[in-house]
């Protein structure tokens, strides 16, 4: 179905194109002569203080590659429209590699639009892709954000007073309760006596319930609240406003929290970027699989707030270096929250285990339930 | 176990005062343009646009109630406007309140763009918690002024209604055109009045949202509040004594979810955050009729005749 469908701007141009004459037809190729050009396309608004906002803000750094031309475009549902517009940047703007940053634009979309344009690539920034199924011009770029939420827990753990912490999460899937356990993790191995109390709101952007979850976890002593929402601002601003401290998520919120804030974990796709950009221009072949933390600079903490104590930015720091040096920060024994082992004793989880990709279960000291 | 049950019912009633207003002012604006016999589902839309003009105009005026002035006028062309189509023959008020619903979500995210990242000036709370010791009531009883304002407006609304000239006036062309017309009423003009005055409540609903809690601008903001407060004029049955009821209710439920889980109990949230909902549907069932129609419904409302 999708292969009858052309975008508005593909049909003018392609009209425009047989008006002027034969030459024009191969326009793609004159306007790819110049540079790079990539596309990248958002779910939501680019400057959500979240997922959407961490794409941008390594797209700025991006453009700021000679040779290189991005085009972009925001609130994009994940449906054909997605398909639609993927099609315009390529055929319009000549982009040679698109980055589709939200979830739902993979499969049927993204590969719909792989199949039809071999020559361009595609990239997709949650790691679905699977290399018998799906075109060798498509592939998937993710980054550990778990590893800085855990850096994160350990500047919260030795933050908090009441030993007892926040974290409001959209849905209970494995990225999201990956970051909860990294910062569970984080938390008690500085301060074992202190607990995370989950609250899961069910969406990725409910305003209204994400600031009453902020308010029930104040309400309930929580004294650092951090969250996996689209977008941070409301649990940050009305954390702030209750007087509680905060850590961010995604991207910088450092500026909605000047008394509480404390540190933040967020990903730093530019690295990723201008890696596929250089590797382009010199005609390479990009990986199909691309993932990473500390290690390959793809994720990082926000610089400490004023919240953060002498102590705190100690242990934080040097936990970044561990991570940096890829040091594994999963290991044995670790239970989950109903008893059960998930890690035997003795046994250490390599950073890039798949094993962590499909956690399923809360660990120990979370106090919540995944079900 | 006390302290659990305390913590909860601290919560909700906390949730109830924190998230109704914005259900109030929907609901009591849609109220009064569903007394004159016409329905405005529009106003999510009128919702959202209020809440970004409030936030943009807080911004760049640097005074917050100017911001929930500026929704209301918003948010009344918007009633206007429907008011004004809903004039010409053959036009169905349901199909133009879609229409309008997602003209001024799509038009409020446009203009709304520049203002997700500033900081605008946010309406003050009145601090009540002197009243009481209890550290989590406290909190609890900073309440926007916005609140009281909605609670004087339903007895203000519902005296009106039975006591005025007005009141009359408004529920007689919205249980027989044909009557206000005998009596010399202009029907349209009524209706559009209604609507128009439906607008700007809902517009300051929305500025509620933006300019206090969750007091922020964003696309994501509403959530679909400003369609269950049309849902809870049917609901509090045209009254809008009940739609306060109706509109405290909602907030209560709404915070159950996260109150439940802040105290650790944790399963089955999916049931507890679409308690709500799960209300609505209960309190229809129980009270509706095969055999009659709803009580209390204007007579001339599309919906129900």
């Amino acid at each position: 179905m999708s292969k009858f469908l052309l975008s508005r701007r593909t049909l003018l141009k392609s009209a425009a194109a047989s008006l002027v004459g034969a030459p024009f037809v191969g326009g793609v190729e004159t306007a790819t002569a110049a540079g790079l050009t990539i596309g990248i396309v958002y779910v939501g608004p680019r400057d959500d203080f979240g997922w959407n906002q961490a794409h941008a803000v390594a797209a700025v750094e991006l453009k700021k590659v000679p040779g290189v031309t991005v085009v972009e475009e925001e609130n994009v549902p994940e449906t054909i429209a997605v398909q639609k517009t993927m099609e315009s940047m390529i055929q319009l703007d000549g982009a040679k590699l698109i980055f589709a940053t939200s979830f739902g634009y993979f499969d049927p979309h993204m590969i719909e639009m792989a199949k039809k344009y071999p020559d361009v690539e595609f990239r997709h920034a949650i790691g679905l892709w699977q290399k018998d199924k799906h075109p060798s011009n498509a592939g998937s770029y993710y980054a550990y954000l778990h590893q800085a939420h855990y850096v994160d827990g350990i500047a919260a753990g030795l933050s908090t007073k009441t030993n007892k912490l926040g974290f409001i999460a959209a849905k209970p899937i494995s990225s999201v309760l990956q970051n909860i356990n990294a910062f569970t993790m984080g938390v008690r191995k500085v301060n074992p006596a202190a607990t995370v109390q989950v609250i899961f709101t069910g969406d990725w952007s409910l305003p209204v319930r994400e600031a009453e979850a902020t308010n029930a976890l104040a309400d309930a002593g929580c004294d650092v609240i951090t969250c996996h929402v689209d977008s941070p601002k409301v649990v940050v601003e009305t954390a702030e406003k209750r007087g509680v401290m905060c850590c961010g998520h995604n991207a910088s919120q450092a500026s909605l929290a000047p008394k509480g804030f404390i540190t933040g974990a967020e990903y730093k796709w530019a690295t990723i970027y201008k890696n596929f950009a250089e590797l382009l221009s010199k005609g390479e072949k990009l990986p199909n699989f691309e993932r990473g933390g500390y290690d390959r600079d793809y994720v990082r903490n926000t610089a400490f707030g004023p919240a953060a104590s002498e102590a705190a930015r100690k242990a934080a720091t040097a936990a970044i270096a561990d991570l940096k040096a890829n040091e594994p920060y999963v290991a044995g024994e670790l239970k989950d929250n109903k008893g059960n082992v998930v890690v035997p004793a003795g046994k250490v989880v390599d950073n890039y285990d798949v094993f962590l990709e499909t956690t399923n279960y809360l660990v120990e000291g979370v106090i919540g339930s995944a079900g | 176990m006390t302290d659990v049950v305390t913590t909860v019912a601290v919560a909700m009633f906390a949730g109830a005062v924190r998230v109704s207003t914005p259900f109030l002012f929907v609901s009591l604006g849609e109220c009064l343009t569903e007394k004159s016999g016409r329905i405005n589902l529009g106003l999510e839309g009128t919702l959202v646009f209020g809440a970004m003009s409030a936030y943009a105009v807080s911004y760049l005026s640097g005074s917050p109630w100017v911001g929930v002035l500026a929704a209301g006028l918003a948010g009344s062309l918007f009633g206007a406007l429907h008011g004004a189509i809903c004039r010409l023959p053959k036009v169905s008020d349901i199909a133009i309140g879609i229409a309008l619903m997602l003209f001024g979500t799509g038009f409020a995210f446009f203009l709304g763009k520049g203002f997700i990242q500033p900081t605008a000036p946010r309406l003050q709370a009145i601090d009540l918690g002197f009243l009481v010791s209890d550290p989590q009531l406290k909190v609890a009883l900073q309440i926007n002024p916005l609140f009281f304002i909605g609670l004087i407006l339903a007895v203000v609304l519902w005296w009106g209604f039975a006591n005025t000239r007005i009141g009359l006036v408004v529920r007689m062309t919205g249980d027989s055109a044909a009557t206000a017309r005998a009596m010399g009423v202009s029907v349209d003009g009524v209706r559009f009045w209604a609507t128009t005055v439906g607008g700007f409540l809902a517009g300051v609903g929305g500025a509620f949202l933006s300019l206090f809690y969750p007091g922020s601008w964003n696309e994501g903001l509403s959530s679909g509040q400003g369609l269950m407060a049309v849902a809870l004029v049917i609901f509090s049955r045209w009254n809008p004594l009940a739609c306060v009821a109706a509109a405290l209710l909602f907030g209560a439920a709404g915070a159950l979810g996260p109150a439940l889980q802040s105290v650790g109990i944790s399963q089955g949230y999916h049931f507890f955050n679409a308690a709500p909902h799960i209300l609505t549907l209960a309190i229809m069932i129980a009270t509706s009729s095969s055999k009659r129609s709803l009580k209390g419904a204007p007579g001339e409302l599309s919906i129900t005749k």
